[in-house]
Parts: C-alpha cells; structure tokens; sequence
C-alpha cells in the first residue's frame, strides 16, 4: 500500500538527495546509549492502541510469519526489494538495544540508530505528528512483544537508491514539520480526526495523488490514486466518486468492519488497514475520523481513460459462464453474498470503475479481511484460468453486477501483468 | 457457547465465533453428511442450507449465523421436494465416488424450491459451483430435470 | 434416541452406538441406526458361521430384511462401482438378490492379492479382470455347498434341489430354506475343488444394468468415508510438512499454538508438524498461529523449467534402454521415403480427489486400529507395524469408502506421517489434510517428454516408427520387483507397444529421468493416458501430412484388430465423422487398446471465437468385453472423459523455489457442469473377457481434444495442458 509513490519520488529526489547528504551527515551525533524502564500497564495499552492506529504490524509482519518480526517484502520497480524490519525487542535482530528516543527519532524522523536514514515505505513524515510521548508509548508496547531472533533479508536496492542518505534530500520537500498545532477555527473533534487521519492513519500516502516531487498532493488532497497497482478511492467528499454519497452510519461500518451495505467490503491494501488498524479504533476517534473526512473539499477524481471498445458478447458470455463456476460460491450469479453480507459486491466502488482496476485487482491477487467473526478471505485466480479467461470474468461482473460499461477487453489482464 | 439451530434442534457448540459451520457440523455435532472439499467456497462439497438458501458451510463463521436455522443433508428426509431430489439421484445412479453429492444435492433442492421447472442454462448457473471430480455431472442434470418432473 | 440391540455376527461401523464420539450437544446423531437392513455402509464381520471363501459370510440375522450374507469385496470403492460390480458376479453365481447382501472391504490379507498386482491392490483398471472369475467362482461354491447342506437335510438327491433368491428349494415338495438357515450345516462340508459356472444363457444379473449398491447411502449423507469417522476419545488434528520436499521444520511460536482456543498438542516428525485439538478449525488455527519458518535444505531451487528442461536435453541421450524393439526400426527408417518427428511434452499432475488426505489412528501399546481410504491396505497396515513396532496382526486397518483416488491412494505415505504422529499421543487421532496441504505434498503424475518419428513410403503411410518417452519410472519407487531387468518400467509401454496398431517395424526407447523436488506417482490412466495421447496426435499428425482423413488412415493401421476396427467405425458413424462441419468447427479422433478395452471417440470442437475452444459433443464406442454392468460402463467413460478433459485443458503443477504453486481449486481449475459437453456412449455387444473401464475415458481425452483443435483451428499443439498453448496460439 505504500510502495509505488515511494519509488517514484525516490527517482525524482535522488540527485538532490546525494548533493544534501555530506552536509547534513556532519552535523549529526550519535544518540546515547539505551536504557529501557519498565512501564506501566496504561501506557502498555495506549501504546498498543497507537500502534494499532499508525497500523505498524500490518507491514512489519511477513505472510505467515510472527507478528512484528518483518520480512514482509516491497518490490519496488525500478529500485528493488526492501524487507519491513524487525521491531520485535530482540536486541540483535530487532529493537531490543534501541534506546527510547533513537525509537523516537526513527518513527517521527526516519533516521534509525547510526543515522540510517529511513525510506519513506515507513511514513515518519506522517507518523511525526504524533508526540514523542505517544511514540514512547509505542516502544512500550513493542518491548511486550515476543522476541524474534531472526533478521529479515537485505534490502536489494540498486544503486543510487541503495545510499540512504538520499532521503534527506527528499526529506526537504516532503519529509515532516517540527510541530502540528491544532487548528482553532475547528472543533476538538475534528482537530482530533485531522491527527488521526493525517498522522497514525496516514491516509494520504495511499489515498492522495503526488505532486511533482512524489510528495502527496496537497491541492488535489484525497483526490484519490494509484497505490501499489491498487487504486485506492476518492476521499473527499465529491459526491460522485468520494464519500459524500456515503451516510455517517456507511462509513462508520465501513471503518468497523471493513464492510457498508450498498458499498461492498475493503480488499486489498484497505482490508489490511481494516484487519491491523482501523477496526480497533474507539467509537470516539471513529467519530472524529468521520468528522475530519466530512470536511475535505470536493475533489474530482480523475476520469477513466475509455481505451478499448469494451467486451464482446462472446466475452461477457463466456465470463458469465466462468462466475458461475468459480465466483459464485460466495457472490452468487447475482452479486449478493451467498453466505455472509462481506461477500455482496454489489455497489461497490469496484463495481463502478469502467477500468475495473481493484476487481482486476482483487481477482490476480485475492484479498484478506480480518474481522471479529474470523478471517474473510478471498482466494486469489491464476493457474488454470488463462488472462483472457479472467479478463472476461471481470468484464461480465462489471457490466452485469455493477451496470458500469467496461474499458477494457479480454486482454485486460495481459496487459496488466505485462506492465509489472 | 454459541447456539446453533440445526435440523430443527438448538445444539450449544463450544467454539470461537469464527469457526466455519462447516466444523461445527462435522466436528462438534458429528452431521459428517456435510463434507470438507476445499474451505475457500470454491466446490460447494459443504454446502447446506440457511433460511432454505444453498450457502458453503466452510466459509460461513458461526458468529455470523444470528440464530437463522440450518439444514443439512441429515435433516431433509421429510421433505417431499428432497425426497424427489434424492430419489431421482438413485433412479439415474448418478453417484460415483459419492463425496461430492451431499453438496450437490443440497444445491439442486434449493435451485428446484426457487425454480420448480429449471432449464439446462438454469441449471448449470445454479450448479456449476458444485465441482464433481468424478465427473457425473451430466447425471446430476438430468436428475435435476426429473426431479423437477417427480415432485411437479 | 434408542436403538434395537447389535446383532451379534455384524458390526455397523458407521451406526454403531459405541463408536460415537460421546460429549455430542446434544446427545444426538446424525442417523439412527437402521431397523432394518440397509445396504451401502461396510459392516465388519464378528462371528462368521459359513465362510467357504474369502469372499462370502454367511450366518442367521435378527435384522428385519437381511438375508444373513455378507459379501467381503476385495477391491476398493472409490466411485469406479466395483463394490456394484463384485456384488453382481457373486450373486450372479450365488443366486441371491444383490440388494439383500451386506457389504464388507475386504481387510487386508494375502488372500485378496491379485497374482500380477505384487500386493493387493485396486489400481490399473484391473479389478474386474481379476474378479471375473474369481468371485463367481466364490458364488458358485458357496450355493453348491448350501444346496448340499439342504439336500442331507431333506435327504434328497442334489438334482431335487434349486437355489433361487436366497433360498434353496425342494423341487418336488416346494419346501425350502433360506441360505442362512443352512449356514451352520454347509460349513461342515467340504469346499470342491472345481466348480460348474452357469452358462452366459442363464445369468439374470451380468449384462444388465443395475443400480448401484452404494447410492442410497451416498444420496443420504451416511458416513461412509475415512474422513467421516468418529471414534471414542478421537481427537482432530491437521498437519503441514515442509512444502519444500527434503526439508524440515525449523522456528515455531509453540505457544501461540498451545494458547489457540481448543488446542492440546503440538507433535513434531522430521519433516512435518501435526497441531492437536478438539476439531479441525482449532487445529488449524493452531497451525497458522505456529507461524513455521522451515528449513528448506537442498531442493529449495527447483523450479519446473529446470525439470523440462533436464527431460528435453535427455532427448539426445546416446545411450537409453532399447525397452522394444520389433524389425529393424533404424534400417527401415534409413531406406523411408521421407521421415517425420515431433516431440510432446506433458506436465505434471496432481490428483485432487474431493475426499481430502485423511487417516484415522490409534496406536495403543499392544494393538492399533487404522480408519482410512487406501488403495493398498496391506503396504499401508505394514507401514502403521512397522512404525509403531507392533505385529502386523494386531494392526487393524478397517478400509472406508474412498471418496475419489486416482491414484493418489495407491500412496500410503500418509498413513505413515499419521502412525508417527499417533504414536506420540495415547488417544486416537484423526488427522485430516487441509486441500492446500492435499495439492503441495500430493505425489504427482510425472512429467514427460516424447520424441516420435516415423519413416513412411511415398503415400505417406508408415514404414517404420521410434518412439523415444523421457521421464521418471513410477514403479522403480512404488513397487521395485516391477521394474524390468533393463531398467524400463512396463507402464510407459501403454499405447505404445499395447495398441490396435500394426507398425511395419517400431522400436521403443526409454531414457529414464527422476524429477527433482517432487514424488512422482500413478495417476487415472497411468501410462496409458500419457502414451495415447503422444501416439494419436503423432498418428493423427501423419494422417494430415498424407493428406488422409484421419479415421481412414487409422483403419488401415488395424486392419487385422476387428474389434479396434468395430470401435473405430462405431464412433465415426455416430459421430456423423463424414458430415461436413462449419468453418472453425473440427473433430478430432482417437482409437485404443487399453486396460483389456477397446475404445474409439471423436470429439467435435467449436473454435470460432479466437484462442478459444468449446467442446461441443464427445461420442465414444466401446467393447469392453463381455460387459457386468452396461450403465456403469457408461459412467466410468463419461466421468472418466470429463475428468481427462478439465485435466488436458487447465492443469499442470508448477514449482517455484522447490514450492508447488497451485493449491486450492482457485489454481487447480476442474470442469465444472456448465463446461461439460454432452457425452454419448455407444456398447459394443461382446462375449470376450471383460476389459477395465475406468480409466479408459481419461486416456481418450486429450488426444481426441487435441486432433479436433488441430482440425477445427490448424494448430497442432504438442504440449499440455491446452489451455496456456491455445491462448497464445
């Protein structure tokens, strides 16, 4: 969910970023040494909650692998393969040896112990806007954890990336401010949703387009974009394709358990965000997220480029026949979930998008939605299924089940595999 | 303990709220009728019925039932419409292996309840998410058409 | 819910009130036990009174409807209808009604060992070969000692006496006795050495379509599999082995496990990992909260270029084993008009039966039981022996329903992996594999690569024929006494050296290549599937080249096989072979000799949507022999054509780092009933010894698919599956 915005600024930034690096690095002291107390249960919980909120165990966990012990690899075109690190407390392999505020300095600065600089795939420009004390909190939660004693693989970062010292170069244009005072034209709740949105839930690196140094938009401010092959929707409250056809009682389920009637269920990188964040947060700071969402201005999203004459007869003929065999043992011939309201895709955003990007997505990929029920999972379709095959599948869902007219044709999915 | 209402008798299961129906059924309450073929929704072998509606057992969390009742295999043989339904299965031998049939034929009752005279496009676009490794599914067709023809 | 008292000669495994699993919510159970007799669940013998052979049990029954006897079948049933076909030949001889018999597998012992088979087993196609004589022989000495038994009793000459129903009758009087009334008396006497069979006139069973023995049960849900099991104080339990073949379990979070709600033990072998609990959802959640990093060790680089690759580079290999040789191929080759080859390659297959990978078990310190589905129950009952250090006589493998083998249960490895974890706990485990667990560690049909090459005359017509088969030797692993002295594996001989072809001269080479990183293992078809195919698209391909239809071009090849020739004919006629198509219509042809069977089938495709194919009907003519049960017959082809079909056109498992990659149905595509093309089936009238016939519609699939293709589009694809070839054809 954050990989592709970092690539892409890392290229425009790396040569500003290597001119930068001399100057700043000699400036730097290393930190002193680690002394980790014993905290109480309070800010055990609160630290946990903050985790929960800033999402960290979604990306420092490898599929199927211990909690926060990373691994979890980014591929990254262009550039490479960076591995989330581990940040379980063994001293060797993780955090363990940190002191409380070098983990400060790495959240909130991106800069890890020896003056490693960070790449933004961890979003301390974001998570900056949280205190120091709230971050500590998090360190307190994390020396709860089970140590792990195994270090992920090495980042393979081709050069100039692989100098990390580029990123204070980017750091300049886009990296964090010192202090985020709250705004007194607004309410407490809505101050409160604006921390929430901008800062744990960093929101925008996914849901924002980039401005020209690959930094997030501010003017086209959750505007929507493309994340990761993923598109992750319009936030604003453009009536059309943001939230401001959505009622407060829609996205307050949306955000509790990853799905609204009438607005399908989160896949992909957002039903990660819903599994390890959202669905933790209190009614209060849901309310305040609400609140926060409600008030961003109008932004269009950007319209679909109608680059094919859409699907033959034949085409949907065939998809239709493939949903029922291979789709409808959740959805149904019909689009409404057979067994569980997670699997009615009826109304949803993906549904209406004539490039069907996320229901492309969603079928190469498949998707995992933790919730308090258990485990929502949808099975990924390749081998076996030829591209065309699934391409027409795609093609005859969104026409028949979500009365979009589709731009694209039985080569959808070739297309899409040829471009990564 | 969560409560289960199957068959018509409220059974008390002890298990999290996320286990699939499907073990429930097998594992707790010993309905073995209903059978295991992938747990991903994708061949219709656990398939039962909630509220009258053919659903996957496997992919259907215990927590999510809210006290709507469940039948399975076990549970249908009163039923005259099941009862056509099963025996026009014996009078074409469509079984081979017989794994997949519970599932199968817990799909075709709940097609026949919805649509008493199916075509072969109704048919195949209720059925096709039942897989039958043995391939018997141009038996289950017809049986399905006589079926519909039994309990007319 | 009360239940009549348990007759004491019989044991209703799967009703039976003391194998329930107490502690049920309530105390229910899914069926009663029967008050009347009810075919289709095994019952296990106690107290025999009148065993003349190994096949029938005779003895009185208090259970309203039951006849008292007891039919042992010695093959499994896994669909193919052997239980219906064995319970036909019997009774057939016996005369009793074969609705009245009650059903047992047999357990295992040497005295169901077919000769040629080396253990016993149900695989090959081969089981009504082996009981066609057999069990009516069985039949005809139990009736001739029943019907000795009645004459003392009424102190007549045998010729008095008839047998009918069940019953043996005294002609002049009318009186009678049902067999189980005589039992005691008939297992008194002597067994006869030679026994009289009934004349083919006089059988009211063989022939005739009947209905199965077994569907009742299964349209009612009656726990008949190895995965439906229940015994006292069972616990469940899943397992993962390193998907990597060689490798081990290395880091685990055994507490995460343990604190899984419903967990009890976390078992360790070299390989695997076995996660304990009160049912298998706990088990598995158990398992994924282990969170296992494995150590992958040598095999962790395979991926399955590498292993095409090895078997086309030994395309070249100087020296193979000369498997066999008829003329002298090479000269014949040399003096040819002209000379054609292609090379074929075919992927490897798992087998994905519905009834996943399960085995129950429980290892006591002097006797243990095993539950499960297998197609070698004596390998497997050793295999628990020898691992739990027991005698082989206090093993008891009670054989189940087999909810679809193909193969895949001719392995026993993991009735192995569940007595080492069984023998870690003291209560009975039931182990079940996940599907993804039952596709990775599933042992695969090999795969292979052929080279074909003819010498033909200047019409085009073959002089001589080569045939060179790269690829693993099943049997050197599975059984390897079967192994021939020269190293070749007979089975790759199918469709090759065993065809209704006549080749001028032929020679058959053999470079034998193990695949790294997976078991290789039999599959539906065994040679037979892979060899028809690379021989009817060659033939098929030669027949173009001459400009010959193609069902011509094949007569003359089996001229002197009438019964190939009948087939062949059949199936074109039916089939309209003559009638022109449309434009990107096409039908494609196959003839065999397979199994003891002869099979033709034309396959008529629609292709006129680009890169794609839809089989539009599938007409087949068999002459299987003499036929036991026509509408059986009939199914077999039909389910055995749609499983070949889905096969030929979706599958192949791929490795990537030593990993199977396909693992539940969402990459492991199987047709499915909107996919399916209407099959006819048309029955050669026969006397001759009865053929196999399950695995005959699966070998016909691929080749006959591939020619309509090659008709209806043009193109000749060589490789398998279709799918990936066509769509970028």
């Amino acid at each position: 969910m954050i990989v592709l915005p970092l690539a892409k600024r890392l290229i425009t930034t790396a040569i500003t970023g290597l001119a930068v690096t001399c100057l700043t690095l000699a400036a730097c002291q290393p930190a002193t040494a680690a002394s980790p107390d014993h905290p109480d249960p309070a800010t055990i919980a609160r630290g946990q909650y903050l985790a929960r909120l800033a999402d960290c165990e979604a990306c420092h966990t490898a599929p199927g692998g211990m909690p926060f012990a990373g691994g979890r690899p980014f591929e990254i075109p262009g550039m490479g393969t960076l591995y989330a690190s581990n940040i379980t407390p063994d001293p060797a392999s993780g955090i363990g040896a940190w002191s409380d505020d070098e983990f400060v300095r790495a959240v909130r600065a991106g800069i890890s112990p020896g003056w490693k600089h960070l790449y933004p795939a961890m979003p301390y420009q974001d998570y900056a806007r949280m205190t120091p004390d709230e971050i500590r909190a998090i360190r307190a939660y994390l020396t709860t954890i089970k140590p792990v004693a195994r270090k992920p693989p090495a980042n393979a970062i081709r050069f100039p990336f692989s100098i990390r010292a580029i990123m204070i170069g980017w750091n300049l244009f886009n990296g964090p401010s010192s202090s985020y005072p709250d705004d007194p034209s607004h309410t407490p709740q809505w101050n409160r949703g604006r921390t929430l949105v901008e800062g744990p839930g960093h929101c925008a690196e996914c849901h924002s387009p980039r401005n020209l140094t690959m930094g997030t938009s501010h003017s086209h401010a959750y505007a929507g974009a493309i994340t990761a092959g993923w598109t992750a929707y319009n936030l604003s409250s453009d009536l059309k394709s943001g939230l401001g056809s959505w009622s407060d009682e829609a996205l307050n389920a949306y955000l509790t358990t990853g799905h609204a009637n009438g607005h399908g269920t989160a896949a992909g990188p957002m039903a990660e965000v819903i599994s390890y964040s959202l669905r933790f947060m209190t009614q209060s700071d849901r309310a305040a997220m609400i609140t926060y969402l409600r008030s961003l201005a109008p932004q269009p999203s950007a319209e679909s480029q109608d680059h094919s004459a859409g699907p033959t007869q034949a085409a949907l003929a065939r998809g239709a026949s493939l949903f029922a065999g291979a789709c409808s043992g959740c959805h149904l011939t019909t689009g409404a979930g057979r067994q569980i309201d997670f699997a009615t895709i009826s109304g949803a955003s993906t549904l209406k998008d004539p490039d069907g990007h996320n229901l492309i997505q969603v079928i190469l990929e498949g998707s995992q939605l933790t919730t308090d029920q258990g485990q929502i999972s949808m099975p990924r379709f390749g081998a076996g299924y030829s591209d065309g095959d699934l391409s027409d599948i795609a093609a005859y869902t969104l026409l028949t089940l979500g009365k979009t007219r589709p731009a694209f044709d039985t080569n959808a999915v070739s297309t899409i595999k040829n471009s990564k | 303990m969560l409560t289960v209402r199957v068959n018509n008798t409220d059974y008390q299961a002890d298990v999290t709220p996320d286990t699939p129906l499907l073990w429930v059924l097998r594992d707790v309450l010993g309905l073995t009728g209903t059978k295991f073929g992938c747990g991903i929704a994708e061949c219709g072998a656990c398939t039962v019925h909630l509220d009258g509606k053919a659903v996957r057992a496997c992919s259907l969390p215990v927590g999510l039932l809210n006290g709507r009742p469940v039948t399975t295999i076990e549970g249908i043989g009163n039923d005259p419409l099941a009862q056509a339904v099963q025996k026009a299965w014996m009078d074409i031998d469509v079984v081979q292996c017989g794994y997949c049939q519970p599932g199968q034929i817990m799909s075709a009752i709940a097609l026949l309840r919805d649509n008493p005279h199916p075509t072969d496009t109704d048919i195949d676009a209720a059925m096709s998410g039942n897989i039958c490794r043995c391939g018997t599914y141009l038996r289950i067709r017809q049986a399905i058409h006589n079926a519909a023809g039994l309990s007319a | 819910m009360n239940t009549p008292a348990t007759p004491s000669r019989r044991h209703f495994l799967a009703g039976a009130t003391g194998l329930i699993v107490a502690g049920l919510l309530p105390k229910r159970r899914a069926f009663s036990r029967p008050s009347e007799f009810y075919q289709g669940p095994l019952v296990e013998n106690t107290d025999p009174a009148f065993t003349p052979n190994a096949y029938i049990r005779i003895a009185p029954s208090t259970i309203p409807g039951d006849s008292g006897i007891t039919l042992i079948l010695p093959n499994v049933e896994m669909g193919q209808g052997i239980y219906t076909g064995a319970v036909t030949l019997i009774a057939e001889e016996l005369n009793v009604d074969p609705d009245q018999v009650a059903l047992e597998a047999a357990p295992p012992d040497d005295a169901y060992v077919a000769a040629d088979m080396g253990t016993q087993a149900t695989g090959g196609s081969t089981s009504t070969i082996f009981e066609w004589t057999t069990l009516r022989q069985a039949g005809a000495a139990a009736r001739l000692l029943l019907t000795q038994a009645a004459a003392s009793r009424w102190n007549c000459p045998i010729s008095d006496c008839t047998t009918r129903q069940g019953r043996v009758l005294h002609t002049p009087s009318g009186d009678s006795f049902a067999y189980a009334e005589l039992a005691t008396d008939a297992a008194t006497l002597p067994v006869p050495k030679t026994i009289p069979l009934k004349p083919a006139k006089d059988w009211t069973l063989i022939g005739r379509s009947r209905h199965r023995v077994d569907s009742r049960a299964k349209v009612e849900g009656r726990p008949l599999f190895g995965i439906d099991i229940r015994v006292p104080d069972m616990k469940h339990a899943t397992v993962a082995a390193c998907p990597v073949m060689g490798g081990t379990p290395g880091d685990m979070d055994r507490d995460a496990a343990l604190r899984t709600p419903g967990v009890h033990a976390v078992l360790t072998i070299k390989n695997a990992v076995c996660v304990v609990a009160d049912h298998y959802w706990a088990a598995k959640k158990g398992l994924e909260a282990l969170a296992i990093t494995w150590n992958e060790g040598p095999n962790a680089s395979i991926d399955t270029h590498r292993i095409y690759s090895e078997l086309h580079a030994a395309l070249a290999e100087p020296k193979p084993i000369i498997a066999k040789s008829k003329g002298d191929a090479a000269a014949a080759m040399t003096r040819a008009a002209s000379r054609y080859e292609a090379t074929y390659q075919q992927p490897l297959l798992a087998h994905a039966p519905m009834e996943p990978i399960n085995c129950t078990i429980h290892i006591r310190p002097d006797s243990a039981d095993v539950w499960v589905g297998t197609q070698v129950p004596m390998w497997a009952r050793d295999s628990v022996a020898d691992i739990a250090d027991l005698p082989k006589d206090k093993v008891r493998l009670h054989c189940q329903y087999i909810g679809g083998g193909f193969g895949r249960r001719l392995e026993y490895e993991y009735v192995t992996q569940a007595a080492q974890f069984a023998k870690q706990v003291p209560y009975p485990l039931k182990i079940v594999w996940s599907r993804e667990e039952d596709l990775t560690l599933d042992r695969f049909r090999p795969a292979y690569v052929d080279r074909l090459r003819a010498g033909l005359n200047t019409q085009g017509r073959i002089e001589s024929m080569e045939f060179r088969v790269v690829g693993p030797a099943v049997v050197a692993r599975w059984e390897p006494a079967g192994l021939s002295p020269n190293g070749f594996d007979e089975d790759l001989a199918a469709a090759i050296s065993i065809t209704p072809y006549t080749f001028p001269a032929s020679r058959l080479d053999y470079v034998r290549r193990e695949a790294p990183g997976v078991v290789t293992a039999w599959w539906r078809g065994v040679g037979g599937t892979r060899g028809l195919f690379v021989v009817e698209s060659f033939i098929d391909e030669l027949a173009l080249r001459a400009g010959a239809d193609p069902v011509a071009y094949r007569r003359e090849l089996i001229r002197d096989q009438p019964r190939a020739r009948t087939v062949l004919d059949l199936a074109a006629e039916k089939s309209g072979w003559t009638t022109p198509l449309p434009k990107g219509h096409g039908r494609g042809v196959a003839v065999q000799f397979l199994f003891g069977s002869y099979l033709g089938t034309i396959i008529e495709v629609d292709m006129t949507e680009p890169k794609e194919v839809r089989i539009t009907r599938v007409t087949v003519a068999v002459d299987c022999g003499q036929p036991v049960n026509p509408d059986q017959i009939r199914a077999q082809i039909e389910g055995g054509m749609i499983f070949g079909l889905g096969t030929t056109l979706f599958n192949e498992i791929t490795l990537s780092k030593g990993r199977v990659q396909e693992n539940n149905f969402n990459l492991w595509r199987i047709m499915r009933m909107n996919e399916a093309p209407p099959i006819e089936i048309h029955i050669v009238q026969s006397t001759e010894e009865p053929g196999g016939i399950g695995e005959t519609g699966t070998a016909a699939a691929a080749p006959a698919l591939a020619n309509a293709i090659a008709a209806a589009s043009g193109h000749r694809l060589r490789t398998l599956p279709l799918l990936p070839a066509l769509k970028g054809a």
